[in-house]
């Protein structure tokens, strides 16, 4: 496989430009973001798109962290702000703030979410041997949705499981 | 070659179902007497007999033949057409209709049902043998050491004006082996006679083939009656072809002479004596029928229905056009954008109200795809009511109205059951037995109507009945009696009658009773609400009831309010409101602690803040600024508190369950003109909630708890 | 090319019918009764009609008699696909100058090798 077909087979990119990206690698590659001052990462065959922030309408009774939908090229996209799913810093929108879009295809359905995070950071390439379990101490975090860590020179990333992202708990409306 | 039917199996059941209801209807109309009517019945039935036998459907071919022969006998005079008749080819139909969605399906189906129907009609018959012409099959197999046959072949002088040409039956011939031939001239008149339309030669022709007799006799069916065929066998080992081509090299040398006939005929027959064909490609049809038609029936099988939608030429033309002109505005849009000057701003703006008309018609034609008439629903009706009367004993006929009003296909498709019900408790329950129809001074037979007809972005279904109407007094006593009202409450009729789509309010084991109409009315209900519907119901006693059945034309597009609250813009169905006003003071009144109702006209309407249901934050909470939209679902009207009215218009209903979930009090979800989502109010689901609410808080204070809120904003 | 004007009322089996002509490299016109069949056989050049019998508006026989009232369809082998191999059937159908019949059902396989007996 060239250089040219690998870049074919990363998704299109969104507003943000990811630069720096080192096509040649054995392995998979994951978007690192940021909540607070903690790495993140996703497996970036799942990125959709990445997009500023921007006001979406809200969905009545909607849990906290669910900020609304928006329309993306007429498709109606939740918006989950993931720092208040996981209580992790603060909510706060600025202009650095940006909304990781992820399509995750599962067996009986694909779903699209947007997902608020403080920053993109990074493309990492991590060979599947350098994933380490997650220790199974509690954290702000649930362990579903953790798939692993990866050291990253100094820091630790955490990479998370966009299939279980993706399930929007059927939170109960008042009743 | 092979072509793979199964691609055009779609299409054949397509069409045998649409064959089936013509039949049907048909057959209901067909005990006025009409020649034409039998006529197209039998046809329909026989497009079915072959389709269903090209395409390997062997069972179909088989039932459908007993019917055909019933109805070709009445088509020809050879039977009268009787009520008896009419009942087994009906039942017929079914049986069809059984068969044909088991082969779709690649199921199981009423084998009992079949032969016992299949049975009455070969009873009806009378048992004559299928007089298939057996004669052409049944050729005596001969003793084997037959090597081929020696044919002579005079064919009438008209033979030609069929468009038989003996070329091509020689050229058949020479498949099955090899032939040599020898014309014979004698009839050949002066040439001053020779009429160039006719035929007047003869041939005796020499096979040598391992083909039987049938298969050389096959080959000339078409023109038997017009010719003289003579089949001699020949025995094996002999010699007689030698001779014989001899005699045929000289009569082509004849034949040359002859310049009446064509000239390709003459080149052609030297063709065959030049390049006889190897025997050992005789081809065996029989065999290689069987195992294609074996073939079809195994990829037929677990084949699903797909849906189709058959869609007439002008729509697509229309559509085409429309495009057309859409590119047009787009080009010249584009252009006016690559150097835009502020003096250009008035080509722009007719430029996008341009844009706006296309798009406006774009939709509409789209939608249009989409729409059918309800005719397609209402073809089953006949024959309900047909067998409900039979059913009931009691007499009845069913007048249908605006079949041609267009709905979308998908309601259409979902409407059918509800209005089976509605019709069938119209029977059931409302026209009464004649002897009581002409004590009341009503004509014996009751009369039961379908109508449709569009009413603003709405199709209104009426199921009128002119029976015995509903008894209030007896819906009510049941609805106390079940414990759904209260024994003192003081109801109007609509919610009288809006108890019958009570969840129990009847039940299977009362369908005798006469307050019966609520067997099943429920679900009718719950559908026809599935659908953004509503039903209403009017009735007045001895006279006979009327139920409405209003719907949007698509499930797609919607007539909406646009109204803001807070910041938020929220969408109400038009369908659902009954008039937006501003709220007037003195209009208002607080009851029973924290109740508001806003009288209007007779009626106290609930006033219900969609901030408060929503948890929104909004600048306008007083009452008395705010606007009112009265919407209305399931006979209760409710009063929503918006701040401000917007616009109305069509909106694309987006469903929010793709990527996200059911919302309570959300229908979907749209992207109005600047790209924003806005949510679609479901009407019935508020009202819903507003109930829950309330009855919440009643139990709250009841209990002596007063945290409603906190329950509220979780 | 070989142009045959194919006519059925019922779409699956004319759709059937022309896709195995086109597929031997026939040329095919294709029409839905017998009124419509005679409308298209004016733009001439045919030289093969297969024809339903029972069909709305016109049927297969009143369309062959039609036919053969046109110079140009004098000679044109005319072939009727009928379910009814009954005599009856097929005098109707040679009365009206039929040149022959193809009983149905019938395979793909069948019509080329019948059709082969009319038409080169």
């Amino acid at each position: 496989m060239n250089i040219q077909e690998m870049a074919q087979d990363i998704p299109a990119e969104g507003e943000h430009a990811i630069e720096g990206v080192d096509f040649i690698t054995s392995g998979d590659q994951y978007l690192t973001f940021l909540l607070a001052q903690e790495q993140y990462a996703v497996d970036i065959l799942c990125v959709e798109e990445i997009r500023s922030w921007e006001q979406p309408t809200k969905i009545p009774n909607a849990p906290s962290y669910i900020k609304g939908v928006i329309n993306m090229r007429g498709i109606i996209v939740p918006i989950v702000d993931l720092r208040l799913k996981f209580s992790i810093g603060e909510a706060t929108y600025l202009e650095t703030t940006v909304v990781i879009v992820l399509t995750y295809q599962s067996e009986e359905s694909t779903r699209t979410i947007g997902f608020v995070v403080d920053a993109v950071s990074d493309v990492l390439n991590v060979e599947n041997g350098d994933i380490k379990a997650a220790p199974a101490f509690g954290g702000c975090v649930g362990q579903q949705y953790i798939d692993g860590l990866i050291n990253s020179e100094q820091k630790v990333v955490t990479i998370l499981n966009v299939n279980h992202l993706q399930k929007v708990e059927k939170h109960r409306l008042h009743s | 070659m092979s072509v793979d039917l199964s691609q055009f199996i779609p299409s054949f059941l397509e069409e045998s179902f649409e064959g089936l209801e013509l039949m049907e209807s048909g057959l209901l109309d067909l005990q006025r007497g009409d020649n034409e009517t039998i006529h197209s019945i039998f046809r329909a039935a026989h497009s079915i007999k072959g389709g269903a036998g090209t395409f390997g459907f062997d069972n179909v071919t088989e039932f459908t033949h007993l019917v055909e022969t019933l109805l070709d006998e009445m088509r020809d005079g050879r039977r009268e057409v009787s009520s008896k008749d009419t009942e087994i080819l009906l039942e017929s139909v079914d049986c069809m209709r059984l068969l044909i969605e088991a082969a779709r399906d690649d199921e199981e189906y009423d084998q009992v049902k079949v032969a016992q129907t299949s049975k009455r009609l070969s009873e009806t018959l009378g048992n004559e043998p299928t007089s298939v012409d057996e004669s052409l099959i049944k050729v005596d197999v001969e003793a084997t050491n037959i090597c081929g046959y020696t044919i002579n072949f005079i064919p009438e002088h008209s033979l030609a004006k069929t468009g038989n040409d003996p070329i091509f039956l020689f050229s058949a011939l020479a498949e099955l082996g090899q032939l040599t031939l020898c014309a014979d001239t004698q009839d050949l008149p002066a040439l001053t006679d020779i009429d160039a339309q006719e035929l007047y030669l003869s041939w005796q022709l020499t096979l040598h083939t391992e083909a039987s007799k049938a298969e050389i006799i096959e080959i000339f069916e078409w023109v038997e009656d017009e010719c003289l065929l003579e089949l001699v066998p020949i025995k094996a080992p002999s010699n007689t072809s030698a001779s014989l081509s001899s005699t045929t090299s000289s009569s082509t040398i004849k034949n040359d002479e002859q310049q009446t006939e064509p000239e390709t005929s003459q080149k052609s027959i030297q063709d065959i004596e030049v390049q006889p064909p190897e025997t050992e490609l005789v081809i065996e049809p029989t065999i290689e029928d069987e195992n294609i038609i074996s073939k079809t029936k195994t990829k037929t099988k677990g084949k699903a229905e797909v849906g189709s939608i058959r869609v007439g030429v002008d729509k697509v033309d229309s559509l085409i056009n429309l495009v057309g002109e859409l590119v047009i505005t787009q080009s010249m849009l584009s252009e006016l954008g690559n150097d835009f000057e502020m003096e250009k701003v008035e080509r722009l703006t007719s430029g996008l109200e341009q844009l706006l008309q296309n798009t406006k018609e774009l939709q509409e034609s789209v939608m249009r795809i989409r729409m059918l008439p309800i005719s397609f629903a209402f073809n089953r009706f006949p024959r309900l009511v047909h067998d409900l009367a039979i059913k009931t004993g009691k007499e009845m006929e069913l007048v249908i109205k605006g079949e041609q009003t267009e709905l979308d296909k998908t309601v259409m498709e979902q409407i059918g059951d509800p209005l089976v019900h509605l019709v069938r408790n119209a029977a059931d329950h409302g026209i009464e037995q004649s002897a009581v129809r002409l004590a009341n001074g009503k004509p014996g037979k009751g009369t039961i109507s379908l109508d449709a007809y569009h009413q603003g972005g709405n199709i209104v279904i009426e199921i009128n009945d002119d029976g015995a109407g509903i008894n209030r007094e007896i819906v009510l006593a049941k609805a106390v009696e079940k414990g759904l009202v209260d024994a003192n409450a003081v109801l109007t009729d609509s919610q009288v009658y809006d108890l019958l789509f009570e969840p129990g309010f009847s039940t299977a084991a009362e369908v005798t009773d006469i307050s019966g109409r609520g067997v099943g009315m429920d679900v009718v209900k719950r559908n026809i609400q599935a659908l953004g519907g509503r039903i209403q119901v009017q009735s007045t006693l001895g006279k006979g009831s009327s139920f409405k059945v209003h719907l949007p034309l698509t499930l797609a597009i919607l007539d909406g309010q646009l109204v803001k609250v807070g910041t938020e813009t929220y969408i109400i169905p038009l369908i659902a409101i009954v008039e937006s006003l501003q709220i007037d003071n003195k209009l208002i009144n607080r009851v029973s602690g924290d109740m508001v109702l806003y009288r209007l006209r007779d009626d106290n309407v609930p006033i219900l803040p969609i901030y408060q249901l929503f948890n929104l934050a909004t600048e306008c909470t007083e009452i008395d600024n705010a606007l009112l939209v009265v919407v209305e679902a399931d006979g209760q009207k409710i009063g929503l508190m918006v701040d401000d009215l917007l616009a109305q218009q069509q909106v694309v209903i987006k469903s929010l369950k793709d990527n996200y979930q059911q919302v309570a009090g959300i229908s979907g979800a749209t992207i109005l003109g600047d790209g924003s989502v806005a949510m679609i109010l479901d009407i019935p689901g508020i009202i819903h909630m507003a109930l829950e609410q309330a009855q919440q808080a009643q139990r709250v204070k009841t209990d002596g708890n007063s945290s409603v809120t906190a329950e509220v904003c979780l | 090319m070989t142009k045959v004007l194919v006519v059925d009322d019922s779409n699956s089996i004319r759709d059937m019918v022309s896709f195995t002509l086109k597929s031997a490299g026939y040329q095919t016109v294709e029409a839905k009764d017998g009124q419509d069949g005679l409308t298209k056989a004016q733009s001439g050049g045919f030289d093969l009609v297969i024809s339903d019998v029972n069909m709305p508006n016109m049927d297969g026989i009143s369309l062959c008699t039609e036919l053969r009232k046109l110079v140009e369809f004098k000679f044109t082998p005319i072939l009727m696909l009928t379910t009814e191999s009954s005599t009856d059937m097929k005098m109707r159908g040679k009365s009206a100058g039929a040149t022959g019949w193809l009983v149905k059902p019938f395979n793909p396989e069948k019509l080329l090798a019948t059709i082969k007996r009319v038409v080169k």
